[in-house]
Parts: C-alpha cells; structure tokens; sequence
C-alpha cells in the first residue's frame, strides 16, 4: 500500500538525529509549559515561531507536533497533582486524578494517565496516517464554494464548541474575523481598517496576538484573581507502577477513549474538551464501582486521558490535509506552515511528502518519548510546579516581550501586544473563550479569498455558493452545530454540555 | 472591571451591556471602513468591501443580542477582581515601551520582571529589577549573538 510506503519514508525523515533532537527537544519543551500553570502549548509554539524562522522546515514542524503531544502530557501532570489543569481538555482529568493523589495514589495516576496517553495516541497516529490520504483524494476535488462552507463549518463549531453559550462564542469568533480584515486587501491594494497607521498595513500577527491573549491576558486575570487563586501540591507518595488490578480497570477506558476521541478531533468541529466530557461520563455510566466515583476512579483518569491524547491526534487531520485549523494551537501550527511559504492541504501531500510523512512518523517517536521521559523524569515536573507564581509569571512575560520583539522589533508591535492583552483578560473575565478569536484571525482572510474566487468564477451570483451538494451539507452541519445546543435544550430540558475553553 | 453585584436579580448584567456598546461600536467602525471601501471602484465582481459588510453585520447583530442576554439573564455575581496587582502588570508593560527605545532590552526587560513579580505581591521591586536585568542581558547575548535576533541595544548592550 502506498500509504505505508509513504510512511516508511516519512520514518525515515523523522529518524535522522537533527529531526530526532528536535523532537526530543518539543517533547521536553511541551510537557514542562504543560506543567506549569498559566502556559498551554499554543502559547508555546507562538513564543517559539520567530525564533524558528531561520531553521530548518521539517525539523521545527517536528519540535512543534513534540510540543503539541507533550503539553497534552504535562497538562495531565498538573491536574493530577495539583488540582489546576495546564490546558482545558485536562479539566476532567483533575476530577478524579487529583482526588486519587489526595489519596496517595498518585503515581498509579499518573502512570495510568501516561500509558493511555501512549496508547491512545499512537492508534490515533495510525488512524491519522490510514485517513489522511483518503480525505486528501476527496479534497482534491473541492471548488472554492465547497472551500467556503467547509471554513464556515469550522467557524461555527469552533464557536459552539469552545465557551459557555454560542452567542459568546460568536462574538470571539467576530472580534477574530474583524481583526483579520486589518490590512492590506491582496487582491485590490486597498488598506482596511489601518487608519493610516503604516504598521497595521501588513495585518495583525497571529503570534502576536496569540501571545497577547494567552500570555499577558491570563497573567491580568490571575494576578487579579489574588489570593482566590492559592494552589496546593500533592506529593506522590508511594509506587508509580500500577498494580495487577489497575492494568485491569483501565485498558478497557484507554480504547474507549481512543474510539470517542479521534473521529471527534478529526471532524472539522475539533477540541480536544467535548470528548474528555464524554469518555468521563461514558465511564462513570459503567464502572462497577460506582461510590468510588468522585473518590478517585482510576477509570475517570484512564479514559478522559486517552481521549484527550486521541482527539490531539485528530485534530491534524483537518489541519494537514484541508488546511482547517480547528483548535488554538492548530491555528498557530498553520502560522508555523505559513512562515515558510507552505501551506497545508492536499496540494503539500503532493509537493512535500517528505515533510508532511516525516511530520507524522516524528508523532510515533514523540509518543515514545513521552512514555519512557515520563514517569522516570516525574519529580523534575512536580520541582516545576514549585515554582513561585511571582518568578512564574514574570518570566512568563519576559519572554512574551522577547517572542514579540524577536518577529517584529516595533513598539507598535508591543502596544498591540499590551492592547491584545488586554482584550485577553476582559474576554476571560467575562467568560468569552479565546480560541475562536485566534481562529477568527487565521481563517477570516482564507474564508474571503475563497469566497471572493467562487464568486468571481460565477461572475457575482451567489447562488454558485448554495449550488454543490458538498458545500449544501457542509451548510446544514454548521446549522446543526449552531442550534444543535438549542434544539437539545427544547427536546430534553437540560442544557446541553458545552467544552470549556483551549488553552 | 466595573462590575458590581447587584442585589436585585432582576436589574440587567451592566458588563453585558458595556460589552454588547463596545461590539456596536466596532460594527460601526468595521461597517464605516466597508462603506469606505465601497466607494472605491473594483475591477472584480466581489470587491472588498464584501466580507467587511458581512462582518459588521454578524457584528451589529452580535450587539444586539448581548444585550438582549443582559437584560433577560440579569446580573451575574462576578467574584471581584483586585485592580492593584493589574497596575502593576500594566506598569511593567507600558514601562517597557517607554524604556525600550532609551535604555535596551536588558533594562527596559528586566523593570517588566521586577513590576510583575511585585504584581503578585513578591519584593523588594530594586532587587527584582537588577536580577531581571542580568537575567534578560543573559537571554539578549544568547538571543541577539546565538540565534541572530535583532533586540534592542541600549547602553547595557553597547558593552559588549
């Protein structure tokens, strides 16, 4: 088959010791911003796009997939000692994890989080690699229009998906497009929205202002927050291996996790959140030990965790093979495409094979990384944790500034990043999620120029929008995403259950 | 920010309505720009004023129903937020810009440091400030001279 040809190539890109030390490099990179509080991986890879600018493609899109797998790790580290998830898609894991810690139970916790993480991600790295050609032939034959409604697809479940109500996540997802217009227009060479101001001509960065929400919005928020905010670590005590009977109740919710995690990453509506939801009620719903439950279930830990790992894998799908970002660090991977002059989609399945194979392949190894770094390197992890929040969060924003200087040494560059991060703290003060912005901004200008050649081939009828059956049910989807939480609501009475926001 | 709780449960969320205020306003801006751009003659069938019209749209309509969300769902008790440590965050950042350009990278860095960790209540603000200095002249050297990045230089980085 070709696709494991493809692949055998790719393995061996990704095992060159360059692409090996990259990959080590964002495996360690990742899961130690995933431990800390207050830093995700999108955040991550933004800081790190400028410096990366003068290497070499292959080997920093490598450390960027590193860093994505491994902030899902350490995400998983904090939640569970610390009872304060690294990024959202671990908030379910610190349900049950922190309260198995609480109970001394801690290694087998985070053991059972790390081999699910493994085996998840690397069945969902083979579902990847087996799906990723078959959604490229399919992509091939897309027009422009199809393009469209599939952005607008990725637009409304986006909004749906991330933040308390669709109405907030629509105005993130505004706020974002709005901010995509800034610029010049390619196509007339007309300025939008620069007001005469020569820096805003070239368009608002997507690192720029990444970092800005992520970086100085949550550092406003938390330094506000005070002493609300105080944090307790659990120590692990006791082994770290798991017992006979924790093999036994969590390889059944590891590929539990895998099934509900990856079709839900890789559908163009992504997150890594809805399916940990969902694998944890799926395994409250069947564990034979219900008052253990809310007590520290292993099972609550193993089946959220592979979830999570699965859907991370997932949400390359859209990314690589449609150019569809469908989570923060998604978009900021595409801004990293971008910086070298590629762009994601069925064409570099064609042009660079050797990129987007070595890419997948270097996901195996990093997944292996992971599994041997893990557990061995847990106390460097838990002596991250210790770090003073003051020291933390200066040098958060010391190298907030350093990322933003080092892309574009400008002070107008430093007042958006102050203006964005502002905009950051008032978006999580009053519950907007921050995802949609950043998407917003990355898709917007796609979107148009799509929308802007379909039109023109029809010479300005709109109906060539509403006219192929592929965009017509792409359409009807994006319907279902918006009211689907409405319609639920009407039908059942309860509100149906929304993800919380990426980080 | 300028939330407080109210006792009746029925008075409308006033950051609600600020929030849905700031989003007409930048329908308004964002339409403006579009009717702007309107004006100006295209060579193709769809010019760009299109999607901006589209996005003020979505915008104003956004507004409208923030606000109607205000009013029908009432106040929200908001835990409050303490504005001292946020002005000293701010301070870090805008003493930044200012430095920036006069004294380089290393000071101008190493004052946001100082000005952050005495926003999450750790001093005193002059040691912080000289250990945030050699910190960021340290990461200047690796930057600037490793990785071929272009800071700026003040007197500090004229040194070497």
């Amino acid at each position: 088959m070709d696709t494991f040809a493809a692949l055998g190539q790719g393995l061996f890109v990704a095992l060159q010791p360059i692409n090996l030390l990259f990959a080590f490099v964002g495996v360690m990179l990742g899961t130690a911003v995933g431990v800390l509080p207050g830093i995700g991986p999108a955040l991550t890879v933004a800081l790190l796009l400028p410096i990366t600018f003068k290497l070499d493609p292959a080997g920093s899109l490598i450390m960027f997939a590193g860093i994505y797998y491994g902030g899902m790790y350490g995400g998983s580290t904090a939640s569970i000692l610390l009872n304060t998830p690294g990024e959202s898609s671990s908030i379910v894991t610190a349900l049950e994890g922190n309260k198995m810690a609480r109970a001394g139970r801690g290694g087998p916790a985070l053991a059972t989080a790390a081999i699910g993480s493994f085996v998840a991600g690397t069945i969902a790295t083979i579902g990847l690699a087996l799906i990723a050609p078959t959604v490229v032939d399919i992509a091939i034959s897309f027009g422009p229009e199809d393009y469209f409604a599939l952005m607008v697809l990725a637009f409304t479940t986006v909004s749906a998906a991330f933040g308390s109500s669709v109405t907030r996540g629509l105005t993130s997802l505004f706020i974002g497009l709005s901010l995509g217009l800034i610029g010049i227009d390619l196509q007339s060479g007309q300025a939008r929205l620069s007001f005469g101001v020569p820096d805003l001509l070239d368009g608002v960065e997507v690192t720029t202002l990444a970092v800005a929400l992520f970086a100085i919005g949550e550092t406003l928020s938390v330094c506000a927050a005070g002493s609300r905010a105080e944090e307790v670590i659990e120590p692990v005590k006791g082994s770290v291996f798991m017992n006979k009977e924790d093999w036994k109740r969590s390889w059944r919710p590891w590929l539990r996790g895998t099934v509900l995690g990856f079709p839900i990453g890789a559908m163009p509506a992504g997150g890594a959140e809805i399916p940990t939801f969902l694998s944890y009620a799926l395994e409250k719903r069947l564990c034979k030990k219900q008052d253990e439950f809310g007590n520290g279930a292993i099972e609550g830990v193993a089946g959220p965790e592979a979830a999570n790992n699965a859907a991370a894998a997932g949400v390359l799908v859209p990314l690589l093979t449609l150019g569809l970002p469908t989570s923060a660090t998604a978009a900021i991977m595409l801004a990293g495409f971008q910086q070298y002059g590629l762009n994601p989609g069925p064409l570099l399945f064609t042009t660079n094979p050797d990129l987007v194979w070595g890419l997948i392949a270097s996901l195996f190894i990093a997944n292996g990384m992971l599994l041997i770094l893990n557990l061995p390197l847990v106390g460097l992890w838990v002596r991250l944790l210790a770090i003073p929040r003051p020291w933390l969060y200066g040098g958060i924003l010391v190298f907030a500034t350093l990322g933003t200087l080092g892309a574009n040494p400008s002070l107008v560059e430093l007042g958006m990043l102050l203006v964005f991060g502002l905009l950051g703290y008032v978006l999580r003060r009053y519950d907007y999620p921050i995802a949609p912005v950043v998407v917003g901004l990355i898709l917007g200008p796609l979107a148009e120029q799509q929308l802007r050649r379909a039109l023109a081939i029809s010479v300005g009828d709109p109906i060539v929008l509403f006219q192929s059956p592929i965009a017509l049910t792409l359409y009807a989807l994006s319907a279902l995403a918006l009211f689907g939480p409405l319609l639920f609501y009407l039908a059942t009475g309860h509100r149906a259950p929304v993800g919380a926001d990426e980080d | 920010m300028s939330d407080q709780p109210s006792s009746s449960a029925r008075s409308a969320d006033r950051a609600g309505l600020f929030i849905a205020l700031g989003l007409a306003v930048l329908a308004l801006v964002v339409g403006w720009d579009a009717w702007r751009l309107a004006s100006v003659n295209a060579h193709s069938a769809v010019g760009p004023a299109a999607f901006p019209t589209i996005i003020a749209a979505g915008l104003a309509i956004l507004a409208v129903a923030t606000a109607v969300e205000a009013i029908r769902e009432g106040a929200i008790a908001r835990p409050r937020d303490e504005a001292g440590p946020m002005v000293w965050v701010l301070a870090g950042l805008v003493g930044q810009i200012v430095l920036l350009p006069f004294l380089g990278f290393s000071i101008a860095t190493g004052w946001l440091f100082a000005a952050t960790a005495r926003g999450f209540g750790r001093g005193p603000v002059w040691a912080h400030f000289l250990a945030g200095t050699v910190m960021c002249f340290i990461i200047y050297l690796i930057f600037a001279k490793g990785l071929q990045l272009s800071l700026p230089a003040g007197p500090l980085e004229r040194l070497i």
